[in-house]
């Protein structure tokens, strides 16, 4: 974990490095009055002056105490511009592994249980739309048709004008309305690969001993599938869970972007078009941070949910 | 073996016609000055946003160019953007991968240490942010989406390298006093060439989207010059005036994408002995 934490605010700060030219020059640009007096004192502000391994040490301090370093857009603090936006990222981004998990488990074991079925062949159809289809061309035929054509939801923002005065029932109704369409097409693309890893998983087990002693000594087939399959075969989905993270967040800029969304992927999106780099850096960190995070939780809920984890640590 | 994978292929209906869509679009790439009724650079001022008609079967964008043309052009960014970032990740991915298999050790720690670093950044994250500090052009483009997709074919031959390391005709090999070099590139390394294959062309699809997402978000593919994701990002725009700016290159970038992943699928079923008994 640790040598990976490291890895990661290496590669932040050789990333934001291959700039050519320091972000002085980029002022510089917007101002070509500048005295070389004056560009000189703000490289020194942004201790651009140093040399380069000392401006890694320094910044990795400043990180480790998480501190991310000021916007240089509006002088804010990083840490603060991404706190108030990284819950709505959040919330989104789980939303949508919810509706994934909600959706995608059934789909999968029944597919498999009637594997060959024309519902599974319609999964197979489905997963390769969702593997190849691009994810904001979706957003944009369902804002024509659910927003623009039919009217029935909101495109852009997680909240109408005047939202603040409503009651909150309302207000709730509201802000279930705005997040429709975006949380529906970010679990799009997510649907199809858990749908598939369940069904294979599902499979897999199915094919196992246990399952046929079970059925042969009698058991309703309800409960060969719920308690004997299905708990062995969402193992793996487990840890596929984890490895979503990374995916999700990402996709968060442009779904973001697209509808209006206040979250971090639109903050990462704006910075990245002004070229803020602390911001980009503060957001890059976060981000890998959230993956890791979600990796550790998928890791946590694997150790509760197989027992054969924990006897093995004690053998 | 080739045999039987052509075979196997040809067999397969969907990804025949994954095939043949994919040389079409090689073909539309091509020869896009003749097949491009419209110059796609040719601004129009009495034809804004125009929709669908016979002059213009995908209507005319804000400037009025005609988008079947733009969109006939924009096959050749994606294909380029597609295969390079392909070759470059497969390049990287391979070289890092048999190098981590075949010393093993502290090279093997480190290179996959970087692997689970880099699978650690939201792609999309780290793509942009490279972007963003060097100006965006199509070769920055393709090398960054090459540098950030190489991680699963490194897993992958370091995987295929490990098994086949150990085998009779390596070891032979290593007996007579073969370099290294020689041993991974001409004993290893095409043993291992089919998984790589199929990693290769599941990756061409991948590096469109990842290209057409860029391109939509005005940090990829820069207009004028035509692009699927570019056009879609105008369509965003006049999304409540001109439903065909956001259709048509969408249609384009799916079919491309999904006769790709079609034939990424079959090839592995086509490499998978398990399948052969069927035959």
């Amino acid at each position: 974990m640790i040598p990976i934490l490291f890895g990661i605010t290496l590669i932040c700060f050789i990333v934001i490095n291959l700039a050519p030219g320091s972000p002085a020059t980029f002022q510089e640009e917007l101002s070509p009055k500048a005295s070389p007096e004056a560009v000189e004192a703000l490289k020194k502000l942004y201790g651009l002056d140093k040399p380069i391994h000392e401006r890694y040490l320094n910044w990795l301090k400043m990180v480790v105490t998480l501190d991310l370093g000021k916007s240089f857009v509006d002088g804010r603090n990083v840490k603060d511009k991404i706190k108030e936006r990284l819950p709505i990222t959040v919330t989104l981004n789980l939303f949508s592994l919810l509706l994934i998990l909600i959706i995608a488990i059934p789909i999968g074991v029944y597919s498999a249980l009637k594997q060959g079925s024309l519902f599974d062949r319609a999964l197979t159809v489905f997963v390769f739309t969702g593997f190849s289809v691009p994810t904001f061309w979706l957003a944009l035929l369902a804002m024509i048709v659910f927003g623009v054509n039919l009217g029935w939801l909101p495109i852009s923002g997680i909240q109408s004008i005047g939202a603040e005065t409503m009651p909150f029932h309302e207000r709730l109704v509201d802000w279930i309305k705005h997040l429709i369409l975006p949380v529906t097409i970010m679990s799009f693309a997510g649907l199809a690969g858990m749908s598939r890893y369940t069904r294979s998983s599902m499979l897999e087990v199915l094919r196992q001993d246990y399952i046929r002693t079970a059925r042969s000594k009698g058991l309703p087939e309800r409960v060969v599938i719920i308690r004997y399959a299905l708990r062995n075969a969402l193992l793996p989905v487990v840890t596929l869970l984890g490895l979503a993270i990374p995916g999700l967040i990402g996709g968060s800029v442009i779904f973001e972007s697209i509808f209006s969304i206040p979250g971090m992927g639109q903050l990462f999106y704006s910075s990245a078009m002004a070229r803020d780099y602390p911001t980009i850096m503060g957001i890059l960190i976060i981000g890998a941070l959230l993956t890791l995070i979600g990796n550790l939780i998928a890791d946590i809920a694997y150790f509760i949910v197989d027992p054969r984890i924990r006897v093995k640590r004690d053998v | 073996m080739f045999k039987i994978v052509l075979k196997r292929i040809l067999k397969n209906k969907l990804a025949l016609s994954g095939l043949t869509f994919i040389f079409f679009i090689f073909f539309v790439a091509i020869f896009s000055s003749y097949v491009a009724p419209y110059d796609p650079y040719k601004i129009n001022v009495y034809k804004v946003l125009t929709p669908p008609s016979k002059e213009h079967p995908f209507g005319t964008d804000e400037l009025g160019r005609d988008v079947f043309s733009r969109v006939v052009y924009g096959a050749r960014v994606s294909l380029e953007v597609g295969f390079l970032a392909m070759g470059i990740a497969i390049f990287t991915g391979t070289i890092l991968g048999a190098i981590a298999g075949y010393y093993g050790g502290w090279i093997d720690t480190i290179i996959m240490r970087l692997v689970d670093v880099m699978l650690a950044f939201p792609t999309l994250f780290l793509i942009l942010a490279v972007v963003a500090v060097l100006e965006p052009s199509i070769y920055i483009i393709m090398v960054v989406i090459g540098l950030t997709g190489w991680m699963d074919v490194a897993r992958l031959v370091r995987a295929e390298v490990l098994s086949l390391k150990e085998r009779e005709f390596v070891l032979a090999a290593r007996a007579i006093g073969a370099s290294a070099g020689r041993i991974i590139f001409k004993h290893i390394l095409p043993n291992a060439i089919y998984p790589v294959i199929v990693a290769a062309t599941f990756s061409v699809g991948g590096a469109i989207l990842i290209e057409s997402g860029l391109s939509f978000l005005g940090l990829g593919i820069q207009p004028p010059e035509p692009s699927w994701g570019g056009i879609l990002s105008v369509g965003k725009d006049y999304i409540t005036v001109a439903w065909w700016l956001s259709l048509f290159p969408g249609v384009a970038i799916f079919l491309t994408v999904l006769s790709f992943n079609l034939l990424g699928e079959a090839l592995r079923d086509a490499i998978d002995p398990k399948h052969w008994a069927e035959d």
